[in-house]
């Protein structure tokens, strides 16, 4: 299976009803397998007019309850950054696919982790944050996409793939876990509109002018978040307890890390992975862990250098941070960070 | 005695917050007696849109969505494709609907999308101070075109209705104002055949209304009912522009 068909399948299985998008390279599967898919099932697909428009029928979905999804690649992604910034204001859940490519502008279309700082940092207006996860296989893009509806329920917030062109067209096969079970479809939206029959009228909004209401909504956020950052933190190390050298990556850097790990492994070099899976939230923690047992760590982003600063914060000078980078859609192999690596 | 004025249940027992003369209080009404009279409030989901309308919640007694400036027709999509059973309405203003977003309501209406809009031209962006609408008439005086907007520079008032009746999505298009008691009737007919068109599926409806803004305008409501009919209607003249309610969606 194709990375991004994996997504579609694994929003397919985990409930999605709606699938609003627009074309772009290299996510362009997306919309094509949805537009046959959702209709078959006899869910929606609606091909808009803009990401924009995308966006936010993404929002209208989600106000009356469904589970909604969109996916692009990153122009489109930072055309989607208003309506995002209104989904995670009115808390609004929905996943938001980043199949991300070379920037700034148009860029190229080469996979890319160039939207690190945009997907975990807000990218849009205000004071928010969106789960952010980060597959590196196409079992992930299935399972994390599968996930992504679930945590989007359960915390009333957006969920955001970050993932690339190279994972998007990558071919692998998938095992699906039988166990896998849709959770939060039982989770009862009384908050959604759907027609006020036997209740009071509803409302959903961003807008809270009253006298310190939104500063009373932005820390019930905070407090949303902090329990996300407590329950929801995702990592995979290699090696933690053995290894000198720690290279930290996500999603596709992280694959072509972890093979090189493994022939240093073999060589007899104690060197390990730390792969955060969630972006936001940021396993602090364990990189933190890591980094008191570590003589060095090494971060290798497909990018000028932008997980690197969560990295050093987490780390905190415990040890020093090195970096590795591949910006404008450019790929490190395999031999050169394991050259980088034996430099340090 | 019959009771002749009451409160319809759709609006919500509450004084609106509009300036005096405004025609979004007229409108809102209207929408809420329609509301009623099809029987449909515990199935209507209305989008409010940002601009001096954008607390109609707080006056309409369904269920209400904001949604971000210009983009009601794609929220509206998004609801209406989920629940097609229920009644999806926009509210936009000028700014709203044919600046920020003439992208969404062109392409929601070429979708023919079953949903209905109302749309009020009040010549400005009331909200923000009276600046410059697409709408905004040549010679009109706002805080952006404060010698009169100027072809030349500005560009021309932007015709909705005219627009959208060439689009083979939209079922029904009617201009109508309510600066006299006529004009608030036939408005109202026209408001409850663009809510019955959506009952009946016949595809995306739009009415726009000619309203007051007194305030920006810098008149008295009087003279601002008066601009209405005597210099705002000669730019956009009511009628209707389109009306093809044999047209079903399938
Ligand atoms: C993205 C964005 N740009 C600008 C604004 C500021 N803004 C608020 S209301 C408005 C204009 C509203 O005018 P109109 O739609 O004609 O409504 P009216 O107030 O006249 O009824 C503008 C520009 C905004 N809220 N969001
Ligand atoms: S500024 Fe104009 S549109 Fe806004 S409430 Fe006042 S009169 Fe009405
Ligand atoms: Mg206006």
């Amino acid at each position: 299976m194709k990375g991004n068909i994996a997504v579609c399948e694994g929003a397919i299985a985990a409930g999605c009803t709606t699938y609003f998008g627009y074309p772009i390279t290299p996510q362009n599967e997306i919309p094509a397998y949805m537009s046959k898919k959702m209709v078959e099932l006899g869910r929606v697909f609606v091909q808009a007019e803009s990401e924009l428009a995308a966006i936010n029928m993404v929002f209208g979905a989600a106000v009356s309850g469904s589970r909604a999804m969109t996916s692009s690649s990153s122009p489109g992604i930072s055309l989607k950054q208003e309506g995002i910034s209104y989904l995670a204001g009115a808390e609004l859940p929905c996943v938001i696919v980043n199949v991300q490519r070379g920037g700034p502008g148009l860029g190229n279309i080469s996979g890319s982790q160039a939207d690190y700082f945009q997907a975990t940092k807000g990218g849009g207006h205000g004071d928010y944050r969106l789960i952010v996860l980060a597959p590196y296989s196409v079992k992930e893009m299935y399972d994390l996409t599968f996930l992504a509806f679930d945590l989007a329920d359960n915390y009333r917030i957006p969920v955001m793939i970050l993932t690339d062109g190279i994972v998007g067209q990558m071919m692998e096969p998938v095992e699906i876990n039988p166990e896998f079970r849709v959770q939060s479809s039982e989770i009862k939206k009384d908050w959604k509109l759907d027609g006020c029959k036997g209740r009071e009228p509803r409302l959903m909004r961003s807008l809270i002018m009253e006298e310190g209401g939104l500063e009373k909504h932005n820390w019930h956020l905070k407090k949303k978040y902090d329990g996300i950052k407590k329950t929801e933190i995702r990592c995979e190390a290699n090696f933690p307890d053995s290894a000198e050298i720690t290279v930290v990556a996500f999603g596709i850097a992280a694959r072509i890390c972890k093979s090189a790990v493994k022939k240093l492994r073999q060589e007899g070099l104690k060197v390990g992975l730390m792969r955060p899976v969630t972006l936001w939230p940021f396993p602090e923690k364990a990189i933190s862990d890591i980094a008191a047992k570590s003589k060095k760590i090494l971060v290798a982003e497909m990018n000028m250098g932008q997980m690197v600063e969560d990295v050093k914060l987490a780390v905190n000078g415990k040890c020093p941070v090195e970096f590795l980078g591949a910006p404008g859609g450019a790929v490190f192999s395999e031999d050169e960070i394991i050259a980088k690596i034996k430099k340090l | 005695m019959k009771k002749v004025f009451s409160k319809p249940e759709s609006l919500q027992d509450k004084n609106n917050s509009y300036c005096p003369g405004c025609g979004h209080g007229t409108i809102h009404r209207i929408i809420a007696e329609v509301i009623d009279e099809l029987g449909v409030r515990e199935k209507t989901i209305g989008i409010a849109p940002v601009g001096c309308a954008v607390f109609a919640y707080y006056y309409w007694n369904f269920d209400v969505t904001e949604a971000a400036h210009g983009r009601p027709p794609a929220v509206a999509t998004g609801i209406k494709r989920c629940l097609s059973d229920r009644v999806v309405f926009t509210y936009q203003g000028d700014g709203d609907l044919a600046a920020i977003g003439t992208a969404e309501i062109i392409h929601a209406a070429n979708r023919g999308e079953n949903i209905t809009t109302i749309f009020v031209n009040n010549a400005n962006y009331g909200m923000t101070g009276g600046q410059m609408a697409p709408t905004t008439i040549l010679g009109q005086k706002t805080t952006t075109t404060p010698n009169g907007r100027d072809a030349k520079r500005d560009g021309y008032p932007l015709k909705v209705c005219e627009l959208l009746s060439s689009l083979d999505g939209v079922c029904y298009i009617e201009r109508v104002s309510v600066s006299t008691p006529k004009n608030v009737l036939r408005t109202k007919k026209a408001i409850k055949k663009a809510f019955e068109n959506q009952l009946n599926n016949c595809g995306f409806s739009l009415v726009e209304v000619l309203s007051q803004c007194p305030t920006d305008w810098q008149m008295t409501p009087v003279e601002s009912v008066k601009w209405v009919d005597e210099v705002l209607s000669k730019t956009f003249p009511l009628g209707v522009y389109k009306e093809n309610t044999e047209q079903t969606r399938k």
